[in-house]
């Protein structure tokens, strides 16, 4: 720091200190002490250096604060070297403050940047969770390319993290680092691949989210997750919902057939295209005779139905597209509900969500029609609701309720918002042209409002009659006749021209006016407008041809005005006419045909929605909103004429149609399903049994189509439901089958400076509670999830899964009385009350008593502390505190990582950090009092190892390292 | 995804801008601001823009632009809703959502944002969560911080955030544990000149404040849930319960949340408590006019209807006005020609009515249309679709906790049109 600083400060520093101690939150509002700051806010930034540089957190973070508050002005990247040195700071506020800092500037401050890089390398080791996920997080947001490839080693190894959370962290890097460096695509859509198998609802989202960015093409990545996905998705937080809603909508477009086909066989009769179709591929034609759904099509509906009562208006549009362009015609009705309750919300939503509607009900009247009434619009609606409404009302109008609708359309065109009243005008225009039945009423409504006093609503009247004429003009003249009347009137260039317009289509019909109001035109003509003064010309030349007599001067005079104005087009179609109509020598053979060319009959213009030919969007998107592809817009496929392989979704752990069978036949599947289903992970459990009840119902169509010849025997439908409702119930809550026990013994303080972390390792290992033969039918085990209860920290959690293995539903299943004295339980009440059969199964009760022995290893929470702490504590356990043994370690167990797992596997237990290569040292704290559990397990020459225990926990003890003995020794 | 947030106030000032991506400059919101400037109201600009290089999604609040800027394709609701949320927290965690408030804890709200996305993409949009990380700001805790230094970061791993159940804290504890749970109705409606309904519909909403130990897990039945036509829930609901049985079963959040909302059966008729007589006439010679309204009760099932408030868009023509109210006062505002006439309570035997007369500016046309009344009332202890709450019971956990329901119907988006 330059001497010119110091100087500085010699003289303002105390100053500066009493200030920054007086104010917490420095304002304009906070007008007395926040004068200073601001006068002198260019000085201040070297005393900002000043207080970064100090010892005092305090100081520091103030200082942070006020950076913070100044980079949201201006520039503040010159405290870019004093703030990254405290990037390793250990008040989190303040390091959260300068990640903050970190990210916005050092995109523009590179070299300084790198300064902070091994801070984040050391940090993504660390114990916790969630210090690594910030390091990762604020690394992976740093946008200097020279760090790449640390960022790219840093996400694979996050993406292999035990915390789901760290997982997170990394999905969301992968996109920070793809826009930052596209060239690592390959890798990035390795690790895509590899979160996408990852099972926690935490990282679905994410890595969706990651893969529509990167690698939205790479739609095989999808195949084996896809069930997964759809069954893990009412419990996905809600963002991450909505973009995997996205993804799958636009995954089964290019997986499944039609649906709508069966439909159009209905209504249409349109059986030439199938039958076209069918004859292509000719390999499985029989099998398409009637529409088949694939049932992993109806599973993906069926899982985010319910997703339509969520509170996220997001995630009721997209499922709402889902079902749009995925469901069979008859289905999409369920999303109506569900949308017109949205329009209770924001203004925002209502505007997206009507602009969805509009496009929606021109396709589909039926659907919104019974809820007309829930877009009458409100005079305090603004103005882009009410005309999207008015957009929606028109669409809606059918024979039946053309009259309420213009019923309401004559209380908007007295709407004191003009704009309003004439989109109304527009509005019943085409209702007027879609339903021949009102066009006269219409029309009659038109004409009457053509005396209206304001000058907009008279002059897009005149605009929709005009178009209205033509499309039946025959019997209208006397309207004509009453527009002439009205031309003097009526200053709006465009109806004005619109009057000419139809004066000289329909010259014939109204002979004596014509000509009269030609002759007005030719007086005024040079101080109208382009548009009027161009049809002028062409009332002139239509005139002349069908009534030269009385019009042949004035047309002259008109052409000869037209020649010479200042407008070109004017002047050009001047001179076109010219020589159309009026013979001369020049004038080729084209003059013969000027009566056909100017008098030809003209189609009738079609009034249509502007939201016609939005539908080519995906509903719910921004290109959808705006009407123009947006960057990055993904379209949505046809759906492809032939289904491609429906295999390529299975996965080969979880086979639902064996489980299906085991239900049935248990005596036949049993083992094998036992094999699975215990080597499936048990954080899938849910989600496994959810897949097994979607097998169920669609195990009819399976039956015909994938496996006859091991499905002879017809079920009843009755117990297909019935094995759907229990396990929807289970999905329903997972925690519905966790216990907590809890041994009472009063929270002692000693463990209070011990951080729990995460479990270290989850043993998948399940033991039986109740056997099948013994609970007549019921079975259940249980097994140590390790993670967190969520009643009460001090408790353990135990999860319990009840397998029915019997023909017949098994109701009201309860945890009856307590235990043995001294323990607690937290259970739930009945698990399964909903569940009623109709075919009246035998009632009968049964008691089984049971008991859970958890190993002790069970008992711990694991914690993390540094070796110090470690000696620290294990100081305190001497003497009575400790136990110990010499053992023989198994061969393969000599090296940290298959200790670490052994000993994770019997207890509970953190790992400690350790300097030495031959101790290994665990920590963890009892559950229910908390009191300090330390393992260290020393290596010896040949293989010998000392095992030590403190605790003061004098049974555990003990007991613990009898088990630790057991499987260190085994191989 | 989102890759930028700009605070704007109503008079165009940017005092809030915050980058999740790379920066975005200033520059970008002229495209809005000339939105802004083009639209009558702040309520009409339009919530979706389209520039060269960026699309902005904003949204209007309590007087505020939260604009985004967005560079791909991205549901449009998704940046809405996320947007609110924003508001929503601040509101939550100040108190209020203003510019003052904002700027007075411009850091901690930095704070919050940046725990809220993280490149882009929503991370933590759960008040319990946001909570749990960074406290808010109560003034004993600022006192303990400015005395110790101790900041209010948290720094331990939520268990929230990695829970299925994201949105309650873990060990809860209060000494007094109370469920209120407080059923509101509004009553939307147009009635046309002759008082004939033209449009009905009752939409309800559960607010819970629950202040509950431990984890409790909640059912709440309803008397007569066949009522309820439309549901949604907050996440903690469990869905297929209520498929089912029609309870909601529930592990609460802690503290104020909304548990449901609900749209009430199209089918039942809907009790529209107050009937408007009213004339609004100009006379065709002469500016002048005459206004005449009295409100009177009519389905109240036997209760009192309170707070109720006539609001009128007077024609922009008006010149001056001249009324008497019999009860209650009014207030006009010549600028906006906005007439609110506060009426309170209504009383059956002397019904409120306001006349008197307007004079349009000379010259002025007569108006073409009459302005429609806006209707604001408050009915205490009536739920007006008949909807009761049956009983509330807590499995769980052991104590007893006090609860309570509230019933309150309310005018939503009640107009007269005259």
């Amino acid at each position: 720091m330059s001497t010119n600083n110091l100087s500085y400060n010699d003289q303002g520093g105390s100053d500066s200190a009493v200030e920054v101690g007086q104010e917490t939150t420095p304002t304009s509002s906070n007008a007395g002490a926040g004068f200073g700051l601001f006068s002198t806010n260019f000085k201040k930034n070297d005393d900002l250096k000043e207080m970064l540089e100090s010892n005092k957190d305090s100081l520091k973070l103030d200082a942070m604060k006020r950076i913070i508050l100044i980079a949201t002005g201006k520039n503040a990247s010159e405290l870019f070297p004093a703030v990254v040195k405290n990037v390793a700071s250990k008040n989190i506020e303040l390091k959260k403050l300068v990640y903050v800092y970190l990210v916005r500037y050092a995109e523009e401050q590179q070299d300084l940047a790198l300064l902070s890089i091994s801070t984040f390398q050391r940090a993504l080791k660390d114990p916790n969770q969630l210090i690594r996920a910030s390091a990762l997080r604020v690394l992976s947001s740093i946008r200097v390319p020279i760090i790449v490839p640390i960022m790219m080693l840093a996400i694979k190894e996050a993406a292999s993290d035990m915390s789901p959370y760290v997982r997170k962290t990394s999905a969301h890097a992968i996109q920070k680092l793809y826009s930052l460096d596209p060239d690592q695509k390959e890798h990035l859509i390795e690790v895509i691949d590899k979160l996408l198998k990852d099972k926690s609802t935490l990282v679905a989202g994410s890595v969706v989210m990651a893969f529509e960015e990167v690698c939205p093409d790479r739609i095989d990545l999808i195949h084996k997750n896809y069930r997964k996905l759809c069954n893990l998705l009412v419990d996905v937080e809600e963002w991450g919902q909505v973009v995997i809603i996205t993804m799958l909508t636009r995954y089964a477009r290019t997986q499944f057939t039609s649906p709508w086909k069966e439909d159009g066989l209905f209504d249409e009769n349109s059986e030439t295209a199938f039958y076209e179709s069918d004859e292509k591929k000719t390999k499985n034609g029989d099998e398409k005779k009637s529409y088949m759904m694939d049932p992993d099509h109806r599973l993906l509906l069926r899982n985010t139905k319910p997703l339509l009562q969520s509170r996220n208006t997001a995630v009721v549009v997209s499922v709402a597209q889902l079902y749009w362009h995925l469901a069979p015609k008859h289905e999409v009705g369920v999303i109506t509900k569900s949308l017109v309750r949205l329009l209770r919300s924001h203004r925002e939503v209502q505007y997206v969500v009507l602009q969805n509607i509009a496009t929606m009900s021109i396709q589909r009247k039926g659907m919104f029609e019974p809820y007309m009434k829930s877009f009458y619009v409100r005079s305090t609606d603004a103005t882009h609701i009410k005309s999207l409404k008015l957009e929606i009302l028109t669409s809606l109008a059918n024979e039946a309720n053309i009259s309420t609708i213009l019923r309401e359309f004559q209380t908007y065109v007295k709407s004191q918002d003009k704009q309003f009243a004439a989109g109304t005008i527009q509005a019943i225009g085409r209702c007027a042209t879609n339903i021949s039945e009102v066009t006269d009423t219409c029309l009659q409504g038109l004409v009457l409002l053509l005396s209206n006093r304001d000058e907009t609503v008279v002059a897009e009247s005149v605009v929709v009659i005009k178009k209205l004429l033509q499309t039946q003009p025959t019997q209208h003249s006397d309207i004509i006749k009453h527009m002439a009347k009205l031309f003097d009137n009526i200053a709006v260039p465009m109806a004005r021209a619109s009057i000419l317009w139809l004066m000289g289509e329909y010259c014939e019909r109204v002979p004596q006016i014509a000509p009269d109001v030609l002759r007005k035109m030719a007086k005024s003509f040079t101080s109208e407008e382009d548009i009027v003064k161009l049809q002028t010309v062409n009332l002139a030349a239509k005139l002349y041809l069908t009534n030269s007599k009385q019009t042949k001067l004035l047309t002259q005079y008109i052409l000869n005005l037209g020649k010479y104005d200042q407008n070109y087009d004017i002047r050009d179609r001047t001179r076109f006419i010219r020589q159309l109509i009026v013979p001369n020598e020049k004038s080729g053979a084209l003059g013969k045909y000027a009566r056909r060319i100017l008098l030809a009959p003209k189609p009738a213009p079609v009034l249509e929605s502007t939201y016609k030919d939005r539908d080519r969007y995906q509903l719910g998107t921004l290109s959808h909103t705006i009407n123009t592809k947006a960057s990055g817009y993904l379209e949505l496929s046809d759906w492809p004429a032939v289904a491609p392989d429906q295999s390529v979704r299975n996965v080969e752990v979880i086979e639902p149609v064996m489980i299906h069978l085991y239900f049935y036949y248990p005596e036949a599947e049993s083992d094998e399903e036992k094999s699975s289903s215990q080597s499936s992970e048990e954080s899938d459990k849910s989600s496994s049994q959810s897949e097994k009840s979607s097998s169920e119902s669609d195990s009819e169509q399976k039956k015909t189509t994938k496996k006859p010849p091991q499905k002879k025997t017809v079920k009843p439908t009755a117990k297909d439901r019935y094995y759907n409702e229990l396990f929807n119930t289970k999905c329903l809550s997972r925690s519905l089958f966790s216990l907590c026990i809890l041994t009472p013994c009063p929270l002692s303080c000693a463990a209070a400076l011990l951080q729990v972390s995460g479990p270290a390792f989850v043993p998948e290992k399940r033991h039986d509670l109740l056997h099948r033969m013994t609970g007549k039918g019921l079975s259940a085990q249980y097994q140590f999830p390790r993670q967190p209860c969520l009643y009460q920290p001090t408790m353990v959690s135990v999860q319990i899964s009840l397998t029915n293995t019997t023909d017949h539903p098994l109701e009201q299943i309860h945890i009856g009385d307590r235990g043995p004295t001294g323990l607690d339980m937290h259970c739930f009440n009945t698990v399964d009350s909903s569940i009623r059969l109709p075919d009246g199964a035998a009632t009968k009760e049964d008691q089984f008593s049971v008991s859970i022995q958890p190993a002790v290893g069970e008992l711990f929470l694991p914690a993390t502390m540094t070796e110090q702490d470690f000696r620290k504590e294990q100081g305190k356990l001497l003497g009575m505190n400790e136990s110990s043994a010499t053992i023989t370690m198994a061969a393969e167990n000599t090296t940290r990582q298959p200790i670490s797992r052994q000993v994770a596997t019997v207890a509970n237990l953190g790992v400690v950090p350790s300097g030495q290569d031959n101790i290994h040292r665990f920590a963890g704290k009892t559950a229910s009092s908390g009191a300090v559990v330390l393992v260290t397990v020393e290596l010896r020459e040949s293989s010998a190892a000392l095992i030590t225990i403190n605790t003061e926990k004098s049974v555990m003890g003990p007991m613990l390292l009898r088990d630790l003995k057991r499987a260190l020794t085994r191989a | 995804m989102i890759n930028s947030l700009f605070l704007i106030n109503p008079s165009g000032e940017m005092f809030l801008e915050k980058h999740w991506k790379s920066v975005v400059s200033r520059s970008v919101c002229d495209y809005f601001l000339e939105a802004k400037e083009k639209a009558l109201e702040p309520e009409d600009v339009p919530p979706v823009i389209h520039t060269p290089h960026h699309y902005l999604i904003s949204i209007y609040r309590d007087k505020l632009f939260f604009l985004s800027v967005i560079q791909t394709e991205v549901p449009p609701l998704f940046v809405i809703e996320f947007l609110h949320r924003v508001a929503e927290m601040i509101q939550d965690y100040f108190g209020e959502c203003s510019e003052t408030v904002v700027k007075d804890h411009m850091v901690m709200v930095y704070e919050l944002l940046e725990e809220m996305l993280d490149n882009g993409f929503p991370l933590a949009t759960e008040s319990n969560v946001l909570k749990e990380m960074i406290r808010p700001p109560t003034i004993l805790r600022s006192v303990v911080n400015t005395l110790t230094g101790t900041s209010n970061v948290g720094d331990t791993l939520l268990t929230g955030q990695l829970s299925t159940i994201p949105w309650r804290r873990a060990g809860v504890r209060y000494t007094n544990n109370e469920a209120y749970f407080d059923v509101v109705e509004e009553i939307d409606a147009i009635l046309d000149q002759s008082g004939t309904t033209v449009f009905a519909e009752i939409q309800g909403v559960v607010e819970a404040c629950v202040k509950l130990s431990g984890m409790p897990d909640l059912t709440l039945s309803f008397m007569n849930p066949r009522l309820l036509d439309d549901v949604s829930f907050h996440p903690c609901v469990r869905y297929k319960l209520w498929e089912s049985e029609r309870v909601l079963s529930f592990i609460p959040p802690d503290g104020n949340f909304t548990l449901m909302t609900y749209h009430v059966n199209a089918q039942n008729l809907v009790a529209i408590p107050v009937y408007v007589k009213q004339s609004i006439s100009f006379f065709e010679c002469g500016s002048d006019g005459r206004l005449d309204v009295t409100v009177g009760p009519k389905q109240t099932m036997g209760k009192t209807v309170e707070g109720v408030m006539v609001t009128v868009h007077l024609p922009k023509t008006i010149l001056s006005i001249n009324l008497t109210a019999t009860q209650g006062s009014y207030t006009y505002d010549n600028g906006t020609k906005l007439l609110v006439w506060d009426i309170g309570k209504l009383n059956p035997q002397k019904l409120p009515n306001l006349r008197g007369s307007l004079s349009l500016q000379a010259g002025a046309p007569k108006p073409e249309e009459n302005p429609s009344l806006n209707i604001d009332l408050k009915i205490q202890q009536l739920a007006i679709s008949g909807l009761k709450v049956n009983r509330l019971d807590m499995f769980g956990e052991k104590y007893k906790p006090f609860k309570g329901v509230k019933y309150i119907t309310k005018a939503g988006k009640f107009q007269v049109r005259t």
